[in-house]
């Protein structure tokens, strides 16, 4: 079975069998990063590229990574501000991109909508990896698996998303897909970090951590900009204080509460050190997670499953 | 220069004087007359089923000339608006150099006097628009400008706007204000709202626009000078500007066809067309100013005609500039979303187009009285108009409505007693 759809920038694109084949497939790609020869042929003879138009490590490594255990030929394109600034419109590197007749590109993009303006102008798939506040539709998928995986199914749990709500592509993404698997989700923010209308995404809305705390099967941490709070209003030192998920306040919790986080994670701000490498944190089965869903991704929308 | 034209069988709809009736119009020496005075050949435009109003005005539009002439220039700015049924437009003062002077309102008079429209010219509050030190506002009155505007940024300190509507009283020109509190705006692109939050685009609350109504309609009141609220697009202002008519204060208003017509559900595929400032709002606002309209607290509709570059446009919309073109669109789009089948409808929405904005400038067209100069746009109520690159003689093609199909616009235009339009076709 084939995907439905053409490119992956929104979890809107995904029908439920698209979702389902998508975590059942990662979860047999997991088992190739576990032989000794880390290596499939799937892929051989594609070119993905890897087009990064704002700093990352971890989301660039995890997808470039993916496409050469698949033996898929990965190119790294990076740049960072704006289009403007660099003299180079995103047309011109679609027009780019289109005529090395690659097979699919991964995009990251400080502007929302840049995945799908993409997509639109080039024949070959294209993979949202995150476009400014919009969405990050693999790194649902990957904690859709993770808490699947740990909790036999994400339908009926309780999952609250904590942090700057208002700037956060991932709580976005998580919102669609976590909302469609059956997930009853809350968002715990600063009112002011709260955008309008976010209940209209299907959520329930809380400013206090303290009061959901005991209820959750999952605690999800967003990474806090720092340079957003030092240019904005709000203080870290207050929003520790009132949202970090430490040691006292995990205790409150159930103890089977999973801890989860996208990184990189802040220590001290969202969450406490010994609460991020203890034994609830399921922070690094994410990353590794993160690595068998984009295999699948790329699979599914590249292999021969789908042609 | 203009012989004599007989505009016959159509419906003659003059909202200044509350006239509608089907007559024929008669115009000579420039003039509407109530006869010919002599004997001769004459014109004739059958308008059977066709409307006469007065030459459509345009209170809002950027020319982007001098400056950035590669989007548009004054001759064809005006081109774009005689096809658009205007006879008059008044132009903003956010050129390169900005109208903040005597010698650039005169170098635009001078370029404008060879269009075959009337191009008013608004001159800046405050030098560079930097909303700092006032302009030479008396120095521009002198030279003809119809009033003062920073218009695309609002003057944001309270006592330099104060100052601007106090100095105003002197020059009896009205302060046209772009009212949007900057601060609560911030990095904002599009309407703050459930659908800003679903695409993650950073909002413009409706406050930012209304706070900042709030303080200018404070202000006139304090000042009693006559203040005109431009491109206002939500109901919150509305709801303010009502109410300050009902107080009796000098305020007067205008809303774009782009927030009549359209709403920021249409962003979901970025098309940074959609991109204005203020931004698109919600149908709440937007059933809120076409009731502005109907009910007369919008005493015009201005198209806020804003051309961008392509390669401008076809950035990121987080990056792309604010604005639309429109000088095309607005009659067919005001008649299409406002007007349509509704007899209210019909006499506000060409008021709004004609002697309202007349009358909050000061200007002596907009009518269709005997005696005034011949400024008639004949429109065909049911011509059916696709908004594309083939239409639009703009030299920018950024129109919120492209791909449209909108029904209502101007075949025959006629200048100071002069076709300038026939057919739709330009002469």
């Amino acid at each position: 079975m084939a995907l439905s759809c053409h490119d992956l920038v929104s979890i809107d694109d995904l029908t439920d069998s698209d979702i389902a084949i998508l975590l059942e497939s990662a979860a047999t790609y997991s088992d190739v990063s576990e032989r000794v020869i880390k290596k499939v042929p799937a892929l051989r003879g594609r070119t993905i590229v890897n087009l990064f138009l704002e700093p990352s490590t971890r989301t660039r490594s995890s997808f470039e990574i993916a496409g050469k255990r698949l033996s898929a030929d990965v190119i790294n394109i990076s740049g960072s501000g704006s289009s403007l600034k660099k003299g180079e419109s995103l047309k011109d590197m679609a027009k780019t991109i289109e005529a090395l007749r690659v097979d699919a590109v991964v995009i990251r993009h400080w502007a929302a909508g840049a995945a799908r303006k993409l997509a639109e102008q080039i024949a070959p798939p294209v993979i949202n990896a995150g476009d400014g506040s919009h969405e990050h539709p693999t790194q649902a998928l990957l904690d859709a698996l993770t808490i699947s995986n740990s909790l036999g199914t994400v339908a009926g749990k309780q999952v609250a998303i904590i942090g700057d709500i208002c700037h956060s592509r991932v709580a976005r993404s998580l919102l669609a897909l976590l909302g469609r698997l059956g997930a009853k989700v809350t968002v715990v923010a600063p009112p002011m970090w709260l955008p309008q209308g976010i209940e209209k995404l299907g959520c329930t809305v809380s400013y206090s951590l303290d009061d959901v705390l005991d209820s959750m099967d999952v605690l999800y941490l967003l990474r806090i900009q720092k340079e957003r709070l030092a240019t904005g209003v709000y203080s870290t030192e207050e929003y520790a204080r009132s949202y970090c998920l430490n040691r006292e306040r995990l205790g409150r919790a159930d103890p089977d509460c999973l801890v989860m986080h996208p990184g990189p994670i802040n220590r001290g701000v969202e969450v406490a050190a010994d609460v991020a490498d203890g034994s609830q944190s399921l922070i690094t089965t994410q990353v590794s997670n993160g690595l068998a869903v984009r295999m699948a991704v790329f699979y599914q929308m590249l292999g021969d499953v789908a042609s | 220069m203009s012989g004599k034209i007989h505009i016959k069988n159509g419906r003659v709809v003059d909202p200044g004087s509350g006239r509608d009736v089907v007559a024929d119009l008669l115009i000579e020496g420039g003039k509407i007359v109530e006869s010919f005075s002599k004997r001769g050949r004459e014109q004739v435009i059958d308008a059977a089923g066709l409307i006469i109003a007065p030459g459509l005005i345009d209170m809002h539009v950027h020319l982007r000339e001098p400056g950035r002439e590669d989007t548009e220039t004054i001759a064809s700015g005006t081109a774009a608006a005689a096809l658009g049924g205007f006879t008059t437009i008044v132009c903003m003062p956010n050129t390169s150099p900005t109208i903040d002077n005597r010698a650039v309102a005169e170098y635009v008079q001078g370029r404008a006097a060879l269009t075959p429209i009337d191009v008013k010219v608004v001159g800046a509050i405050t030098v560079g628009l930097k909303g700092e030190r006032l302009a030479e506002m008396a120095e521009m009155s002198a030279a003809g400008v119809v009033g003062f505007s920073d218009d695309g940024r609002p003057v944001s300190d309270s006592a330099v706007m104060r100052a601007a509507l106090e100095y105003s009283l002197a020059l009896g020109r009205p302060i046209i204000s772009h009212a949007e509190d900057l601060n609560l705006s911030g990095a904002g692109v599009a309407n703050e709202g459930d659908v800003a939050t679903r695409l993650g685009l950073a909002g413009i609350p409706a406050e930012a626009e209304i706070a900042m109504v709030a303080r200018d309609i404070i202000l006139a009141e304090m000042t009693g000078a006559r203040l005109h609220i431009t491109h206002v697009s939500t109901a919150g202002a509305t709801e303010l500007i009502r109410s300050a008519k009902a107080k009796g204060l000098a305020v007067t208003a205008d809303c774009t066809p782009h927030h009549l017509a359209l709403t920021d559900t249409l962003l979901a595929g970025y098309d940074p067309n959609l991109k204005m400032n203020p931004p698109l709002r919600t149908e709440f606002d937007r059933e809120a100013l076409v009731s502005g309209v109907l009910d007369g607290t919008f005493d015009a509709i201005a198209s806020d005609h804003a051309p961008h570059a392509a390669h401008e446009k076809e950035l990121e919309f987080e990056s792309a500039p604010f604005g639309t073109i429109g000088l095309q669109s607005t009659l067919p789009a005001v008649w299409t979303h406002v007007i349509g089948a509704d007899e209210r409808g019909l006499q506000r929405g060409l008021a709004a187009l004609t002697c309202g904005p007349a009358a909050v400038l000061g200007l002596e067209c907009g009518s269709l009285a005997v005696g005034k100069t011949a400024d008639v746009t004949v429109i065909d109520p049911k011509a059916k108009v696709k908004v594309d690159a083939n239409m639009l003689v703009s030299r920018s093609l950024n129109s919120a409505f492209m791909g449209q199909d909108l029904v209502g616009s101007a075949v025959h235009v006629v200048k100071a007693g002069k076709l300038i339009v026939k057919e739709g076709d330009l002469l």
